[in-house]
C-alpha cells in the first residue's frame, strides 16, 4: 500500500498538516493510555508507512461494537482508519463490495502478511459445519480460521467473539462459540463487552502498531489493564454499599439518591471491566449504573445473558471490609447509672469542698502565720 | 530549697489508713477494666464514636489533668521569673502534684490511643515528625515535662536516699548524683516553664482546628491564649487547695500568708482572662451568640462567673481572720472548676460534629477508668510526702513519725 510521506506540507486536500497530525497521535495516545513517547512513534511509525493493516471480519453479532467504535473522538474514527491505522477490510465500512471486497480482503493478507491486525466482531456458529453464518459463500469458521493463520495479532471484540455471547445464549442453536475456541493455540485477545468499550480496543490495538507488543492478559485473553478488577471495586455507588443503603424497587427513594443497586441485580461485584471508571460514549455518567440500572454482567461469561437480569449474585470476592468502622455509629446516650455517677462525683466534690473549706478554716494551735494575713 | 519557714520533711504515719485502701481498692479495679479496654479496644468499652472521637479521658485525663497539675508551672513562674523567694515552702508539693498529674495525663493519652503500642516510636523516629502538626507539639512536650518534672522531683527522693545507711548502693548513687543534678537544676526549671507554655496553649490549638464544629463562642484565635492563662490560674488553685488540705490534714503549718500573698497574682490573672474573653467575644461581633438563652450562652456566662467570682472574693477586704482561709479555699476551689469548666466546655459540650452524632456522654467504663486513676494519683502522693521530705514546717507531735 502506498502511502504519501509526511512533512510539512499538507497530508490530504482537506488540509491535515504535520501539526493536526502529531496531535491526532498524541491524544490517540493518551486516550488509551499508552506513554507519551508512544506519540512519537505513531508518527514515526505512519511517516514511514508502516501503518498497520487491520482486518476485520464479522460473525453473527448486532455491529453494535463496531457502532460503538465510530462514536469515539480521542481520536475519531476517520482520523483512527485514515491516519493511524490503514483499515483494509471491514465489511460494515468499507466502500468495495461483491467480489471487489473479496479481492481486497486476499490483497490486504498477502501484502501483510504476519502484520496484521485481526479484529474478530462476533460469535461464530460451530452446529452443522457453520452453516448458520456465511459471507461470500464461506463460512465464518472458514474466514476466520484462514485470516488468523497469517495475522500478526488476533483481537476478538465484544462479548460475542470473546465467549460466544448472546448467539450462545441457552439454548444456544448455532452452537456460537467465541474466537478463542475456534483458534484454540493462538493468542486471542478478548475485549468482552455489549458493546465493549471501544478505548479498549484501541489501547490495544495502537499498543500493537506502535510497539508491536500486546498488553498483559489474564487467563482469559483480557487485558488486564481494563479488565483487571470487578466494576464493583470502583463503582461510584460502592459507599451507599458499604453502608447499607440499596435500592429496593426502580423509582423508590433510594434509587432517586443514587444508592447502590445491588439488591436489583447488579452484576457488579462478579464482573470484570473497568466500566466504571471508564464510561461509554465519550460522556461522564454515561454506563448502566451510572444511569440507574443494575451492571448486567455482559463481559463475563456466565453472568451475562445466563444469570436475570435482576437476580442477586453472591458475592465471593468484594464483600465489605468488616474492619471498615460504619460511616454513622451510634452510641448510646446518656444512660441513667452514667448520669447518676457523675452527678454524684460533681455533686460529692462541690460538698466535699465546702467542707474541706470549713475544715481549713478552723483555727489551729500550729498557726503561727495568721496575723500576717 | 531550704530557706522559708521550715525544712522539709517526711509525714511519716501510717501508710495503710482507710483513704489509702480506699484509693488502691478504685486503682485496683481500674487497672483490672485497663486490661480488659487494651484486650478488646475502645468499641466495646467507650461511648466514643467517630463524630466524637475524644471523650472524658481526653477531656479530663489528659487536657484537664494536666491543667490541674500546672501548680509546678505557676509555682516555678512565681519563683525563678519573677524572683519570688518567699513561695519556696510551696514548690516541693506543687512539683510533686504536677509530676503525677502530667504522669497519669500521659497514661490517659495512652489509654485513648487507638494503637498505643507505636508510642514509643514517636520521641525516637524524629526524622518523620510533621513538624506543622499542633499533636505533636503536645505529645512532645508533654513527654519530656513529665520527664523533666521527675528529674526536678530527684533531689527529694536522693535526700532521703543519702539518709540511708542499709541500702548502700542507693546511698552511693544519691552522693554520686545530687551534684551533678543540683548544676543541672537551673536548665531544667529552665525547661519545666517554657515546656508548659508550649504545650498548655497548644491544647487549645488542637481543638480550634476542628474549625466550625466549635461553637462560635469558642471558636476563638485567643482559644490558647486562654487555655495558657487559665492553666495558670488552675496551677495557683490547686497549689492552694493542696497546701492547705495536706497541711490541716497533717497538722502543719499552713502557710496562708504565702498562700495569700499569691491570691494578688491570682486576681491579676483571672481579670485578665475575663476582660480578654468579652473583649474578644464583642470585638469578633459575637455578642448576639451571648444572649441566645441557650446551653451555650449558659455555659458561657457560667464559665466567665466562675473566673470572675474568685477575683472579687480575693480582693475583698482581708478579715484578718481563719476566715480568710476559707475564703482563699473556696476562690480556689472556683478557680479550678473554671479553668475545667472552660476546658470541658471546649472539647465537649460546645463540640458539634453534625447532626448525625448522638450528642457525647462517657460511659460507665470511662467514668470509673478516670476516677481509678484519679484515686491512683491521690494513693502516690499520700505515700510520697509521707515518706519523702515534700511538706515544710515541724513533724506534728501527735503523729508517729
Amino acid at each position: 500500500m502506498v502511502l504519501p510521506t509526511l512533512d510539512s506540507t499538507p497530508l490530504d486536500p482537506t488540509g491535515l498538516d504535520r501539526r493536526d497530525f502529531v496531535k491526532v497521535c498524541s491524544m490517540a495516545a493518551a486516550a488509551v493510555g499508552l506513554p507519551s513517547e508512544a506519540a512519537a512513534a505513531i508518527v514515526e511509525n505512519v511517516q514511514a508507512g508502516r501503518k498497520p493493516s487491520v482486518i476485520w471480519l464479522h460473525n453473527q453479532e448486532c455491529t453494535g461494537c463496531t457502532e460503538s467504535l465510530l462514536r469515539t473522538n480521542h481520536p475519531t474514527l476517520d482520523e483512527l482508519i485514515i491516519d493511524l491505522i490503514s483499515l483494509d477490510y471491514h465489511e460494515t465500512l468499507m466502500v468495495a463490495a461483491g467480489h471487489q471486497a473479496e479481492e481486497v480482503l486476499q490483497a490486504a493478507m498477502e501484502e501483510n502478511a504476519g502484520a496484521y491486525i485481526l479484529v474478530i466482531e462476533g460469535a461464530i456458529p460451530m452446529k452443522d459445519d457453520g452453516v448458520y453464518c456465511k459471507i461470500g459463500g464461506r463460512t465464518s469458521i472458514d474466514l476466520v480460521s484462514e485470516v488468523a493463520e497469517r495475522a500478526g495479532a488476533i483481537i476478538a471484540i465484544g462479548s460475542c467473539a470473546s465467549w460466544g455471547g448472546i448467539p450462545s445464549a441457552a439454548p444456544n442453536p448455532t452452537g456460537a462459540v467465541g474466537a478463542p475456541t475456534l483458534l484454540e493455540g493462538k493468542t486471542v485477545v478478548t475485549i468482552p463487552g455489549c458493546p465493549s468499550n471501544p478505548y479498549n480496543f484501541l489501547g490495544v490495538a495502537l499498543q500493537y502498531a506502535t510497539f508491536g507488543t500486546l498488553p498483559e492478559l489474564d487467563a482469559l485473553g483480557r487485558p488486564k489493564f481494563a479488565y483487571g478488577r470487578y466494576i464493583h471495586e470502583h463503582c461510584p455507588r460502592r459507599a451507599h454499599f458499604d453502608a447499607g443503603r440499596f435500592v429496593k424497587q426502580f423509582g423508590d427513594e433510594g434509587h432517586r439518591e443514587g444508592w447502590c443497586l445491588y439488591q436489583m441485580g447488579c452484576k457488579g461485584p462478579v464482573t470484570r471491566a473497568n466500566c466504571s471508571t471508564l464510561h461509554f460514549g465519550e460522556m461522564n455518567g454515561a454506563w448502566p449504573i451510572g444511569i440507574g440500572a443494575p451492571c448486567f454482567g455482559c463481559t463475563e461469561e456466565g453472568v451475562g445473558f445466563t444469570i436475570g437480569k435482576f437476580e442477586t449474585v453472591e458475592i465471593t470476592d468484594a464483600t465489605p471490609p468488616s474492619t471498615y468502622p460504619p460511616i454513622f455509629s451510634s452510641r448510646e446516650g446518656p444512660n441513667p447509672w452514667a448520669t447518676m455517677a457523675l452527678g454524684g462525683i460533681i455533686g460529692g466534690a462541690i460538698g466535699g469542698g465546702i467542707i474541706a473549706a470549713k475544715k481549713v478554716s478552723q483555727p489551729s494551735e500550729d498557726e503561727i502565720g495568721l496575723g500576717e494575713v | 530549697m531550704k530557706n522559708g519557714h521550715g525544712v522539709p520533711r517526711p509525714v511519716g504515719g501510717p501508710i495503710m489508713t482507710p483513704v489509702m485502701k480506699l484509693c488502691l481498692a478504685l486503682a485496683g479495679i481500674t487497672t483490672l477494666l485497663l486490661i480488659y479496654r487494651f484486650l478488646v479496644g475502645l468499641g466495646p468499652v467507650t461511648n466514643m464514636t467517630d463524630g466524637h472521637p475524644w471523650g472524658l479521658w481526653i477531656a479530663f485525663d489528659v487536657v484537664t489533668g494536666t491543667a490541674l497539675a500546672c501548680g509546678g508551672y505557676a509555682v516555678a513562674l512565681l519563683i525563678y521569673v519573677f524572683n519570688k523567694g518567699k513561695y519556696h515552702p510551696l514548690i516541693r508539693s506543687a512539683i510533686l502534684t504536677s509530676a503525677l498529674g502530667y504522669t497519669l495525663g500521659a497514661i490517659g493519652v495512652i489509654i485513648d490511643l487507638g494503637r498505643p503500642w507505636w508510642t514509643w516510636k514517636l520521641p525516637i523516629f524524629f526524622w518523620t515528625w510533621n513538624l506543622d502538626s499542633v499533636q505533636l507539639e503536645v505529645a512532645l512536650c508533654i513527654m519530656l515535662y513529665t520527664a523533666v518534672l521527675w528529674i526536678e522531683m530527684a533531689p527529694v527522693f536522693m535526700e532521703r536516699w543519702e539518709q540511708e545507711d542499709d541500702k548502700p548502693r542507693l546511698q552511693e548513687f544519691s552522693r554520686k548524683w545530687t551534684p551533678i543534678l543540683m548544676k543541672a537544676m537551673p536548665w531544667l526549671i529552665a525547661l519545666g516553664i517554657v515546656l508548659p507554655t508550649m504545650h498548655q496553649s497548644s491544647l487549645g490549638s488542637m481543638i480550634l482546628l476542628a474549625g466550625p464544629k466549635l461553637h462560635p463562642l469558642w471558636l476563638t484565635p485567643w482559644l490558647p491564649f486562654f487555655f495558657l492563662v487559665s492553666c495558670i490560674a488552675m496551677g495557683y488553685g490547686m497549689v492552694v487547695l493542696e497546701t492547705m488540705w495536706s497541711r490541716t490534714v497533717y497538722s502543719r503549718y499552713r502557710e496562708t500568708s504565702v498562700l495569700s500573698a499569691l491570691s494578688r497574682a491570682m486576681v491579676v490573672v483571672l481579670l485578665t482572662w475575663v476582660g480578654v474573653r468579652l473583649f474578644d467575644v464583642i470585638a469578633s461581633g459575637k455578642s448576639a451568640y451571648l444572649f441566645n438563652l441557650d446551653r451555650f450562652s449558659i455555659l458561657f456566662w457560667l464559665e466567665v462567673l466562675l473566673f470572675l467570682a474568685p477575683a472579687i472574693i480575693l480582693m475583698l477586704k482581708p478579715t484578718r481572720t481563719d476566715r480568710d482561709r476559707g475564703r482563699l479555699f473556696m476562690a480556689s476551689g472556683m478557680m479550678v472548676t473554671a479553668g475545667m469548666l472552660h476546658r470541658f466546655t471546649a472539647y465537649w459540650f460546645a463540640y458539634n460534629p453534625g447532626d448525625h452524632w448522638n450528642l457525647y456522654f462517657p460511659s460507665m467504663f470511662e467514668i470509673f477508668v478516670t476516677v481509678g486513676l484519679i484515686a491512683a494519683e491521690v494513693a502516690a502522693f499520700m505515700y510520697i510526702i509521707k515518706k519523702f521530705p515534700i511538706l515544710t514546717g515541724r513533724p506534728s507531735a501527735a503523729l508517729p513519725t
